[in-house]
């Protein structure tokens, strides 16, 4: 149908006279032009060139003893490198369990939940900090505890994600068939209470018994890096699942109900249909989640207290340079993350090319489906 | 087109689970411990901490600051939109690209290069401060940080919106006899009006949260070039926990309230596209 459309516009219209209606006048043409390249100059290329011009100019030797000859620098980079991956981790876990969730299923509050993944974004960043400051900081709800024997939620935390990981494998690894699920696979009610139990306290046992965790010591989250991690986990949270859900939703479900209409289990499904179909898509989020942890400044910079050495990571390595008037190693740690931005943006473009934008897909199918 | 019946595809109760799990750990309950710790003080005191002559002075400067970038977005943003989507010269892929590093470079660089660009000896500091402008330590700093940071948001909705633009309204403006000027005002304008709301909207809540690239421009002075960012900080830093937050309930408040406004934008942008 569309096609016809197309098809009929150069006898109503002829295609010379199309353009000309939306042609502009050379000399405005060549204004605009101008001036977008002047503002694109002045906003972002100068600002880049300068970054790597102000980062060598004492030349490539003072460059790199700036970035590895500082022992704090180096750690930064080290802490940076630890915090990253794990908020990192975690948030993919969690986009693509949203993404599964909101994508594949209806069910009630389904709008709320939506909306409530895109919360952080509308946090400050600093408000975000403040938030974890208030929880685990030592005047705050749970630092009097913390302080005195937080070690003592050790056995219980670790029990608990043994449990979870006990119960997740079960559910995701036993196969979907009515008929496959015999014996004790097809009683989930009371395997499921069963297994958590058991799991529960054959991990918590040994390290009650065998007093892992240190007694009557604190627990430092704030202005450690537990607390990093969460901030950053927090500021980067909506970033996988935000462009999880649209791909799922454009993809449909019928190669996932095809595959376990064959008999797949959940993790055979999740493993052959799920992630090689969501790939690009997940490696656009996670790349885009990664520069913003990475650079992340303002939530982290009200957990890490700013001990060198010790919480600074690469932006507040460069704020620290920056206060103590070291401009050249601010500008040396400064590089690094503006490589990583532009390597960023190249493999967004790459991989924007991969997949045909999501937004697209959506219009596409939008615009043919009433024909 | 994708709701399924639970009892086909496996793992809704455990996605869901998880899901809300690791929300409410995150995001919830530490909002939750903020609105909590802001109720712990009485209204008296909230009013003092939120309402001070400093305070004042801060959010002044932050939705000032804001807003202006945003504005001054809301025109580079269509000039950039338009000269992206509707011409076609060297190097545009390259520019098309850039647009989008405000969003991948970390603010704290942003912030450094912009406090080195503008001051007395550097790139363009040494053309502009002889001529009195100070884009360094000043307000006009802030204003200029938040329009880098808040560029890629009005080209980013604009520039599909005018993609998609059917060329028979222009072809059947000219063809009435409207002047190129004429089919813009009344023609394409409109169109492009929610969408550029919809950036501006996106620009200035952007713009009222960011701290780490104002930090570096700004000097920090109180009542001068503080914003409220800022101001929670150093109340932090005096270990005002209370008034740190009620300040920030403020700034979350109004937040919020512009994710509302986004998404009711939004909803209506969308109505229009139909």
């Amino acid at each position: 149908m569309s096609v016809d459309v197309v098809a009929e516009r150069p006898r109503t219209v002829p295609q010379a006279v199309a353009r000309r209606a939306q042609e502009d006048p050379l000399w405005l043409r060549v204004t605009l032009i101008v001036a977008a390249l002047a503002v694109i100059g002045i906003l972002v290329i100068v600002p880049v060139a300068n970054v790597f011009v102000e980062a060598l100019r004492e030349g490539l030797g003072t460059y790199f003893a700036n970035l590895f000859g500082d022992p704090d620098t180096r750690h930064a980079v080290l802490l940076t490198l630890t915090v990253v991956p794990i908020a990192l981790v975690a948030n993919t876990v969690f986009g693509i369990a949203a993404a599964w969730t909101i994508a594949r299923f209806r069910f009630p509050g389904r709008t709320l939940l939506t909306a409530l993944i895109d919360l952080p974004f509308s946090v400050s960043p600093v408000v975000a900090g403040l938030m974890f400051v208030l929880i685990f900081g030592l005047q705050g709800y749970l630092g009097p505890f913390l302080r005195r024997d937080g070690y003592a939620v050790m056995p219980y935390l670790i029990a608990l994600v043994a449990v979870v990981v006990a119960v997740v494998s079960f559910l995701l690894l036993r196969p979907v068939g009515r008929k496959a699920r015999q014996g004790l696979w097809g009683r989930t009610w009371i395997v499921l209470p069963l297994l958590a139990v058991t799991v529960f306290a054959v991990v918590l046992l040994p390290q009650l018994y065998l007093e892992v965790w240190p007694r009557n010591e604190s627990l430092k989250i704030i202005f450690a890096t537990p607390g990093l991690v969460l901030a950053t986990a927090f500021v980067t949270f909506p970033f996988v699942a935000r462009e999880l859900i649209p791909t799922m939703e454009a993809l449909g479900a019928d190669e996932e109900l095809a595959a376990v209409s064959l008999g797949a289990s959940g993790w055979q499904m999740f493993r052959d249909v799920t992630i090689p179909n969501i790939k690009w898509g997940l490696a656009y989020g996670i790349i885009l989640c990664n520069a913003r942890a990475m650079g992340e400044f303002g939530a982290v910079y009200v957990v890490s207290g700013h001990i060198a050495g010790q919480t600074d990571t690469m932006p507040l390595r460069i704020e620290k340079l920056f206060q103590e008037y070291n401009l050249p190693g601010a500008f040396a740690v400064a590089s690094v993350l503006t490589l990583l931005a532009l390597v960023t943006l190249v493999a967004k473009i790459q991989l924007e090319r991969r997949v045909p934008s999501t937004a697209k897909l959506f219009r596409e199918e939008t615009h043919e489906r009433p024909q | 087109m994708a709701s399924v019946n639970r009892h086909v595809l496996p793992g809704f109760s455990l996605a869901l689970g998880y899901t809300v799990f690791y929300l409410s750990v995150l995001v919830l309950i530490p909002i939750l411990a903020l609105f909590l710790k802001a109720a712990s003080l009485s209204f008296d005191e909230f009013v003092a901490a939120v309402w001070t002559q400093r305070a004042r002075a801060a959010y002044l400067l932050t939705f000032g600051a804001a807003f202006a970038a945003a504005f001054i977005n809301l025109f580079l943003g269509l000039l950039l939109a338009w000269v992206l989507s509707r011409y076609s010269f060297f190097g545009k892929k390259f520019i098309d690209s850039l647009i989008d590093l405000p969003l991948a470079l970390p603010t704290a660089v942003a912030g450094l290069v912009f406090a080195s660009l503008y001051v007395q000896k550097g790139w363009l500091g040494q053309y502009l401060v002889p001529l009195g402008i100070y884009g360094a330590y000043s307000r006009f700093a802030i204003v200029l940080v938040l329009v880098f940071v808040g560029l890629p948001f009005v080209v980013r909705t604009v520039q599909p919106v005018l993609e998609d633009l059917d060329p028979e309204c222009e072809e059947a403006a000219a063809s009435l006899g409207a002047t190129r000027w004429q089919t813009f005002l009344d023609v394409i304008l409109p169109s492009i009006t929610p969408a550029l709301i919809t950036g501006f909207a996106l620009a200035f809540a952007r713009g009222i949260g960011e701290y780490g690239s104002v930090v570096f421009v700004s000097g920090n002075m109180p009542y001068k070039t503080e914003i409220a960012p800022i101001l929670i900080v150093a109340r932090l830093e005096e270990f005002a926990y209370g008034e740190a937050t009620a300040i920030a309930v403020v700034l979350l408040v109004i937040s919020f309230a512009m994710l509302v406004v986004i998404n009711l934008l939004e909803r209506w942008t969308m109505r229009h596209e139909r």
